[in-house]
């Protein structure tokens, strides 16, 4: 090994000993993170198995009717929240940096934050059922139901650990899109991406688009069970559709979310094993971006029944329909592939034939039950259940578990079996349609879902029987998967390098994997470069592309433009630290204090969280480089400092923002739908916010925005004391917007229990104030940077993405003031 | 249980459930042809030694993805939703009208009487035979859904609305309806019977309903410990002092085929289990096990109720 070599391995050396839990790097989180996410998966399943149990024959009591209440609702939760959206954004961590020659993503210590937040909220929502305490509402928590008719901590549980592991998702798409646009190897410009890539981008968006209504729906409900504000109690002019709507609009997305990754998966797997680039590139990109578009407008189907009118049923019907073309195209470009070439058989295909053949069969009941008139009949039935199963298990867990065959080897150095892969294989394949397809006929035969048990001679027992008994075969396949996974594989040979002979840039880790990653970074020129550009593979090694040394011993990757991948930046990351895992464990504390009402411990966990963040981004962040600019190789030299749209820091702070403005809007979207759906809204003899504190809390947003316009433009001068009281003002002006703004409701004396008016209103102020009071922390950030020396004149990061923020603030608070306060006039 | 009764979307019973089963039969067997070409396909693609040249595939792609899927669809979603109108539209004015409200977990059931008054009833319909029946729904607590699979499709019962719904029965018969929405611990067993007769049954059943309890003097000691046992604060017997409007209206409570929202058949031997045994029959419920009654309290009391014809 050379000199140069050796200071790159030193730099992105994984520590060792207690410390390797420091590590932020992509290969370890992204490890750690999928090992956490497969566990899940095996506690959800043996959830499932209990259940089987119990509904093995009619009227067993196996279990109670909390008992099993809580194991479905754990069953849904665990493998919607902790399996499939985890272990997609897992996988990603692991392999997107792989798959486009970078050494890592572009923000390690977020993604080590996401991981530690999962862990920790996972555990605490799975450990409640074990006490007897866990959520009984069903994984779509149905006010009133949870609202006025669940005491205990069981709910609070659900919507505070599960907001939690929400949050740390966003993170993640947030990390997974920013990795995705502007950390990909020079030449790869956007139509030479691999198509993994491509579906982790419009995944990453929709989490960002679909997660935050969800969030909003959870702030909702947690308000009025822990103060009682009224928004989904009828009696109080609330409505508990409104929760339905912000749930399925995070719902239906949700199931593309977890099943577009997995085709990933298959866009990746098909080419290497047909020996043949895919087929219709284009076609799936758009597909891709067809489908995410669809799948926000479709959650009505799943409220066919809740009796809305006709026209509104149609048009949903119809959109439902839609999304089945795009979902074809993508299968029917797999099976053009796998035409074109010669296919090399292998138990990798055989899990990818079996996602296909069992997804297929959950899209076409899907075709079925989104016509309108079918779903009255097979809605919250075992059809359902079935329906659902061949397309989350075919479109989801087979996918993955080709996809471990696949990249195992890429991992560890060492291959799966193929004859337990066959096993596996033929114990799934026949245990899944064991098990779940006969719950298509005993939907149709009446048995209706999410019930603990069923009378004895209705036609149901022996399905049910039949049903159990698949489920522990299929149980016997990850029996044997999971042995294959674990065996010990000391005596086996290590596997050859790129052993499928595949042709994208993952393939280059060598046998045994070095943790930078690649030795140096490529160019570019194809999408399977393996295959098509000469002497790839050694020019790569010998280090001839860029960044091949680590002259001053930091981690470094390179940052191209958007869509033209030209090099723009040489991004120093961060190396092993301990802070996002304290972050997480206290962001943790927050939540879970506040589950059980311990206020004090939860302020005390805030602050701690508070703190911690701050350090992470104080030592961590926008850092005044040694040098400017440095010279990367092959002649290219590039700047080590950059602000604004071309810094990765910005377009996370960006999209960041517009998951947030999403939160927001779902909570203004709750106004306006009490007002369509309710002729009492506003009430008529209630008092509203005034329309003067409001306006003056806009103006004094105007101003404070405005104010940080002239302070980015004023910290460009050498001398700061300008900027220091621009900022400084801006800081009062904050503080005045969000007294103005609790002025309003307060001085009206609005009592946010009394009706679900008071409650909107000061729902929305309640969202404003405490993003304000962030704001007002960023703004004392910038000035402290400022006076720090952290921040300079020429080095401005801070304040261009503090500004950044502040675009957003102005909107939110401009939103929220005219909305309280001139809305009431009009309507 | 004695079930001679269906509660099978498939052995229809009404004009709803008749045509969805017939949209249901056509869309599996579509699907299947569907399936079948499609994995046939896949399986050629990957058995097939000879490489297809990439223009064919084109074509492919085009067809198989997009044209055949967008007519295919076309032509269900006119089939499909040309029968919604159908099943959307009220039953015509005069037509029976009945209301149930959904409650944790049974059904409180009122006819519109066309005087304008209200028969009150609970955990079992009466419908007659080639009818339509137009039905208004709502909830007392949390959100139910109102089920007959062998009438129709479901419709959910949401708290601070009312929906409706219309079934048209054409064959007599008993049949099991279900809440369909869970909604809590005894969401299994929030159960009813619809009991589909000819005109004249149904009047005449309709009329008993509406009319007081008989009473007579052997009924007497067991309505003294009906009313002296605290059954009254809840229940209703008309012709009596019991008035309560919690649980389930009692009056003819004996003419009924189930107990506990549809779970145990109406047998002396249930009804005495359901007093004393009340929460290991159905769990959650919010009646209280009267398990301090003796053994001769309870012959008294499920002779009583089951007197109440």
């Amino acid at each position: 090994m050379n000199e140069s070599a050796e200071r790159l391995l030193k730099a992105w050396r994984t520590p060792k000993g207690w410390r390797y839990w420091s590590a932020v790097n992509n290969s370890k989180i992204g490890l750690w993170y999928t090992i956490t996410a497969f566990g899940f998966l095996l506690f959800g399943g043996l959830l499932a198995l209990v259940m089987r149990i119990q509904l093995a024959f009619p009227e067993n009591d196996f279990l109670t009717a909390d008992q099993y209440n809580q194991v479905f609702t754990m069953h849904g939760s665990v493998m919607m929240f902790l399996f499939a959206v985890p272990i997609l954004e897992a996988i990603s961590i692991l392999l997107l940096p792989e798959m486009m020659g970078a050494r890592d993503l572009p923000f390690p210590r977020l993604s080590a934050y996401g991981f530690w937040a999962f862990l920790i909220g996972g555990v605490f929502v799975c450990g409640s059922l074990f006490f007897g305490a866990g959520p009984r509402g069903g994984w779509f928590m149905y006010p009133p139901m949870t609202t006025q008719y669940q005491t205990g901590v069981g709910a609070d549980i659900w919507l505070l650990g599960l907001s939690f592991i929400e949050i740390a998702s966003i993170a993640a798409a947030v990390e997974l899109i920013v990795g995705v646009l502007k950390c990909r190897p020079p030449g790869m410009r956007l139509n030479l991406i691999p198509l993994y890539a491509w579906y982790i981008l419009v995944v990453a968006v929709m989490i960002l688009f679909a997660f935050p209504p969800l969030i909003a729906g959870d702030l909702l409900m947690e308000l009025e069970r822990a103060l009682d504000w009224p928004f989904f109690d009828a009696s109080r002019g609330g409505d508990p559709m409104l929760w339905q709507h912000l749930f399925w609009i995070f719902g239906h997305p949700e199931v593309y979310i977890v099943f577009l990754p997995s085709i990933a998966l298959v866009a990746m797997i098909v080419p290497t094993f047909a020996r043949t680039p895919m087929v219709g590139y284009g076609w799936i990109v758009l597909a891709a971006v067809g489908t995410g578009f669809l799948s926000f407008g479709l959650w009505v189907h799943h409220m066919f029944t809740t009796g809305l009118p006709g026209i509104t049923i149609g048009i949903f019907s119809a959109a439902s329909q839609a999304v089945a073309i795009p979902t074809g195209i993508q299968i029917f470009c797999f099976i053009a592939t796998l035409l074109v070439g010669r296919v090399t058989r292998s138990v990798c295909l055989l899990f990818v034939l079996a996602g296909l053949a069992t997804f297929i069969i959950g899209g076409l009941t899907g075709v079925m039950v989104a016509i309108a008139p079918f779903d009255y009949q097979a809605h919250d039935t075992y059809f359902i259940v079935g329906h659902l199963h061949y397309v989350l298990v075919g479109g989801t867990i087979f996918p993955i578990v080709a996809g471990f065959y696949y990249f195992y080897p890429l991992i560890t150095g060492k291959q799966l079996s193929e004859r337990l892969g066959t096993i596996a294989f033929w114990l799934m394949m026949i245990g899944f349609n064991v098990s779940f397809f006969p719950m298509h006929i005993t939907g149709m035969i009446g048995m209706p879902r999410r019930v603990y048990t069923y009378p004895a001679g209705m036609g149901f027992d022996n399905l049910n029987l039949i049903s159990s008994v698949g489920a522990f075969v299929l149980a016997g396949g990850f029996v044997v998967f999971l042995w294959d996974l674990l065996r010990p594989k000391g005596g086996q040979p290590t596997a050859p390098r790129n052993v499928w002979n595949a042709g994208t840039l993952e393939w280059l880790a060598e046998v045994p994997d070095q943790p930078w990653g690649v030795r140096s970074i490529p160019i570019v020129e194809s999408r399977y470069p393996l295959w098509d550009q000469e002497n790839f593979v050694r020019d790569v090694d010998e280090g001839n592309f860029y960044l091949p040394d680590a002259e001053e011993g930091l981690r470094e990757t390179l940052v191209t433009s958007t869509v033209e991948a030209t090099p723009i930046q040489c991004l120093r990351v961060p190396g092993p630290t301990f802070l996002p895992m304290w972050a997480a464990a206290f962001t943790g504390g927050v939540f879970i204090f506040g589950t059980f009402h311990w206020y004090i411990m939860a302020g005390v966990s805030g602050v701690l969280a508070f703190f911690t963040i701050l350090a992470w981004l104080w030592t961590g962040t926008a850092i005044i480089p040694e040098k400017t600019e440095k010279n990367v190789g092959l002649g290219l030299t590039l700047p080590t400092y950059v602000s604004g749209p071309a810094a990765v820091g910005w377009w996370a702070m960006f999209i960041t923002m517009l998951g947030d403005m999403t939160a927001f809007m779902s909570l203004v979207f709750g106004y306006f739908f009490y007002w369509t759906v309710h002729e009492d809204f506003p009430p008529k003899d209630v008092e509203g916010p005034g329309v003067l504190w409001p306006l003056v809390s806009v103006f004094c947003a105007l101003a404070a925005w405005g104010l940080m316009l002239l302070s980015r433009k004023l910290n460009s001068r050498k001398n700061g004391s300008l900027f220091y009281v621009s900022t400084l003002t801006s800081v009062l002006m904050t503080f005045a917007a969000a007294g103005a703004l609790i002025a309003g409701p307060w001085l009206h004396n609005m009592d946010p229990t009394e009706h679900v008016y008071q409650a909107s209103v000061c729902v929305l102020v309640l969202w404003t104030v405490i993003h304000l009071a962030l704001g007002a922390v960023m703004q004392l950030y910038a000035v402290a940077r400022r006076a720090a020396g952290k921040m300079t004149h020429r080095f401005n990061a801070d304040i261009v993405n503090v500004t950044l923020y502040w675009h957003f603030m102005m909107l939110t608070a401009g939103i929220t003031g005219l909305t309280i306060a001139l809305f009431p006039l009009v309507s | 249980m004695n079930i001679s009764a269906s509660q099978s979307a498939l052995d229809f019973a009404g004009k709803g459930a008749e045509r969805i089963a017939e949209l249901f039969y056509w869309m599996t067997g579509g699907a299947i042809v569907i399936w079948i070409v499609v994995i046939g396909l896949a399986v050629y693609a990957v058995m097939s030694r000879r490489a297809h040249p990439v223009r064919m595939t084109h074509w492919l792609v085009i067809g198989g993805g997009a044209v055949i899927p967008t007519i295919t669809l076309t032509a269900l979603l006119s089939y499909g939703l040309a029968m919604l109108p159908e099943l959307q539209e009220p039953a015509p004015k005069g037509s029976t009208t009945i209301e149930v409200a959904g409650v944790r977990w049974w059904w409180r059931v009122n006819y519109l009487d066309p005087s304008g008054g209200r028969i009150v009833t609970a955990n079992e319909i009466y419908l007659p035979v080639d009818q339509p029946v137009e039905f208004k729904l709502t909830s007392e607590d949390v959100i139910h859904s109102f089920w007959i699979p062998s009438l129709g499709g479901k419709i959910d019962m949401v708290p601070g609305r009312t929906n409706r719904l219309k079934l048209h029965p054409t064959r007599e018969g008993v049949f099991h309806g279900v809440c369909a929405e869970f909604c809590g611990e005894a969401h299994a067993q929030m159960r009813f019977r619809v009991v589909v007769t000819d005109q004249n049954a149904f009047d005449e059943w309709l009329e008993t309903q509406s009319q007081a309890s008989k009473s007579s003097s052997e009924m007497a000691e067991g309505e003294a410990m009906f009313l002296s046992r605290g059954c009254s604060a809840c229940h209703t017997i008309r012709g009596t002092s019991a008035d309560g409007m919690v649980g389930p209206d009692l009056t003819h409570f004996g003419s009924r085929l189930s107990i506990a929202a549809g779970v145990l058949d109406n047998t002396p031997q249930n009804l005495a289990r359901w007093l004393v045994d009340t929460h290991g029959v159905k769990p959650g419920v919010e009646m209280p096990a009267f398990e301090s009654l003796s053994g001769e309290e309870v012959d008294t009391l499920v002779r009583y109720l089951g007197a109440l014809q």
